[in-house]
């Protein structure tokens, strides 16, 4: 008993990018198990699916069809019984919004640990070891689990896809849903963020996050993107506190953008937002903290408080700081 | 109606510190509440405001240190407060996410709420798991990721916004009792006042060992622990600018120049 089972993700009718990428990071783990790699995919289209996710190293794929969309309670049994089938040691799920939904149940009811939002696995050494991040990025720790059994979470975008085409058996699952335990009803969808500006069609954004302090104080990263002739943006908290519209926020749950010039200006570089602005050409950090995780990220950096830096930045091209 | 909030008490790193061991250490390390469950709370809070009858109880498991950040929890309107703490949990090497849920369970088992608010996540050690676990281990119903909430407490609905990635909302409708997990957004968290202050005081704030929950020791045994933890190798090749404001700016603008951000 050494194989790893992991579950694809689809939504609205296409798969997910992180279904391809558990495919290679399950892979991994299966060949250092010596075991075989079963993927399952619930709901929708599952048989355009498995054809889909028949990529290479996937020795299984169990299409289970119940439901077109995303719902945890229908999961949750689904992956519990055929966890039971497969008889794995590794259950992968990615670690988005709707694997974050109904992981920590599946491994609740199967009794196993659960370690969410990997960014590596192995168990090279026996137990499995999961490297994951603490304290906003700043540090790496590595989780030890000493069971058998174990749910991990898998990081988005951490694991490359598995792109070439498989030869793995297609198998139909007939899962047993009972519906009273289903409690909760998908009612709709609904897109949010559109607007004035599209910032994804901007060569150059200038960015701005928590470090700016104040609403009042956005005048001044204003004055730098009028003098620059860029677009204005910024990370969540700056459209949490209402100060910018949700069309302005880069990130996971805002817009992925991919200008020439990316300008993060107290933007800390947390994962959410890293994952809505890695593709920018040249990226500029400006930040106090030499430790910041957008350091890792960005071409060129400034370590200085921005309230310093900023206004200098007006007057270099002309234009007038506010403060 | 009564609706519990799990409320933690989180480290924040600063922007120089040193590791010691399998954590930070503890001086360069400054506590503050987890800014997910600010919204947890004020969500609470506000359903209270609108409503007859609704009682906020927030739960923390931490030790003494934390009755600060839930002094600022009462202060912003929650009625009364409990605190996980004993010897057998301070000795706990990790609380893994299983053992948080089991200790919280014996909480809601023990308090009957029809709603329990977590954080989406605590961003110290970013399981983004607790809600979901404890759901399923006291057989509630639950949503992840919820930014926006329209309560049909009559109908014993809540009518929920799970916000998935790149800008789609889901729009789900969830049967009580139930946990859900609060994101960043869902509202504008208060200032505690400083009427709130004072009166927090006052409030009720019971501290609860294990035992009392009817809990042993071996909720804390768990697989799962830590075994490092290192700052992560810098990938960064950044050219980083010296000098004052002024220079670092200077150099930026030639960039921006030679980027033809800006002509001349
Ligand atoms: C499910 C989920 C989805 C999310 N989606 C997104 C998303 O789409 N986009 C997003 O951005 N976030 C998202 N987040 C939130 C994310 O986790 C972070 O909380 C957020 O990105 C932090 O924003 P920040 O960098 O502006 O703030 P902080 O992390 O608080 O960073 C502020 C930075 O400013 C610096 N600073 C402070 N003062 C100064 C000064 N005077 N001069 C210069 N620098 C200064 C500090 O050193 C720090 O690095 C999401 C979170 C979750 C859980």
């Amino acid at each position: 008993m050494s194989d790893v089972l992991a579950v694809a993700e689809h939504r609205r009718g296409d798969l997910r990018d992180a279904s391809f990428e558990v495919v290679t990071a399950g892979r991994e783990l299966a060949d250092e198990q010596g075991g075989d790699l079963h993927l399952a995919v619930v709901g929708g289209d599952v048989d355009g699916f498995a054809e889909e996710l028949n990529r290479e190293g996937v020795d299984v794929v169990h299409t289970v069809a119940e439901g077109e969309e995303f719902n945890h309670d229908v999961y949750v049994q689904v992956v519990e019984q055929l966890y039971a089938q497969v008889a794995p040691t590794t259950l992968l799920i990615p670690n988005t919004v709707n694997g974050l939904d109904y992981a920590p149940a599946v491994a609740e009811r199967l009794g196993v640990p659960v370690v969410t939002d990997a960014i590596g696995v192995s168990r090279a050494n026996g137990s499995m070891e999961v490297t994951r991040e603490m304290y906003g990025s700043k540090v790496e720790t590595t989780v030890e689990v000493d069971a058998d059994e174990v749910v991990v979470t898998t990081r988005p975008a951490e694991w490359p896809q598995t792109e070439s085409e498989g030869s793995a058996d297609v198998q139909a699952f007939d899962a047993d849903v009972d519906e009273s335990a289903v409690r909760s009803t998908v009612t709709g969808f609904e897109e949010v963020g559109g607007g004035d500006v599209d910032i994804s069609e901007a060569d150059v954004l200038v960015s701005v996050g928590r470090g700016i302090d104040e609403e009042e104080n956005l005048e001044l990263v204003e004055a730098l993107a009028d003098t620059l002739g860029a677009t204005l943006s910024s990370s969540r908290p700056i459209v949490d506190a209402g100060w910018l519209p949700k069309n302005r926020q880069v990130g996971q749950s805002g817009k992925v953008v991919t200008p020439k010039v990316y300008i993060a200006i107290g933007i800390s570089g947390a994962v959410q937002h890293v994952a809505g602005m890695k593709g920018s050409d040249t990226i500029v950090a400006i930040n106090t903290d030499p430790n910041a995780p957008i350091m890792d990220l960005a071409d060129y950096a400034i370590v200085d408080d921005l309230f310093d830096v900023v206004p200098e930045l007006i007057e270099e091209f002309g234009g007038e700081s506010p403060v | 109606m009564k609706i519990l909030v799990t409320v933690k008490e989180v480290a924040e790193a600063e922007d120089d510190f040193e590791i010691d061991g399998l954590d930070i250490d503890e001086r360069y390390l400054e506590y503050d509440l987890n800014e997910w469950d600010d919204y947890a709370v004020e969500e609470a809070v506000q359903i209270a405001e609108d409503g007859d009858d609704v009682e906020v109880v927030s739960v923390t498991v931490g030790p003494e240190r934390s009755e600060e950040t839930i002094r600022m929890a009462l202060a912003k309107g929650v009625d009364r407060a409990i605190r996980v703490w004993d010897d057998t949990l301070a000795g706990a090497e990790m609380l893994d996410v299983g053992a948080k849920a089991d200790v919280l369970a014996s909480v809601v088992e023990a308090e009957e709420p029809d709603l329990v608010f977590t954080g989406v996540q605590a961003n110290d050690d970013a399981f983004g798991a607790t809600g979901v676990a404890l759901a399923d281990t006291v057989g509630f119903e639950w949503a992840a990721v919820v930014n926006a909430l329209d309560l049909d407490a009559e109908g014993g609905v809540a009518h929920v916004h799970r916000e998935l990635e790149g800008g789609v909302e889901e729009l789900t409708d969830v049967q009580l009792p139930a946990v859900l997990t609060i994101q960043t957004g869902i509202n504008e968290p208060r200032y505690a006042s400083l009427r709130g202050i004072r009166q927090a005081q006052r409030k009720e704030l019971d501290v609860q060992g294990l035992d009392d929950l009817g809990l042993d020791a071996s909720v804390v045994e768990t697989p799962v622990r830590r075994t490092a933890m290192y700052e992560p190798e810098s990938e960064g090749d950044a050219t980083v600018y010296e000098g004052s404001a002024e220079e670092t700016a200077g150099q930026l603008a030639d960039l921006l120049r030679d980027k033809g951000v800006v002509e001349g």
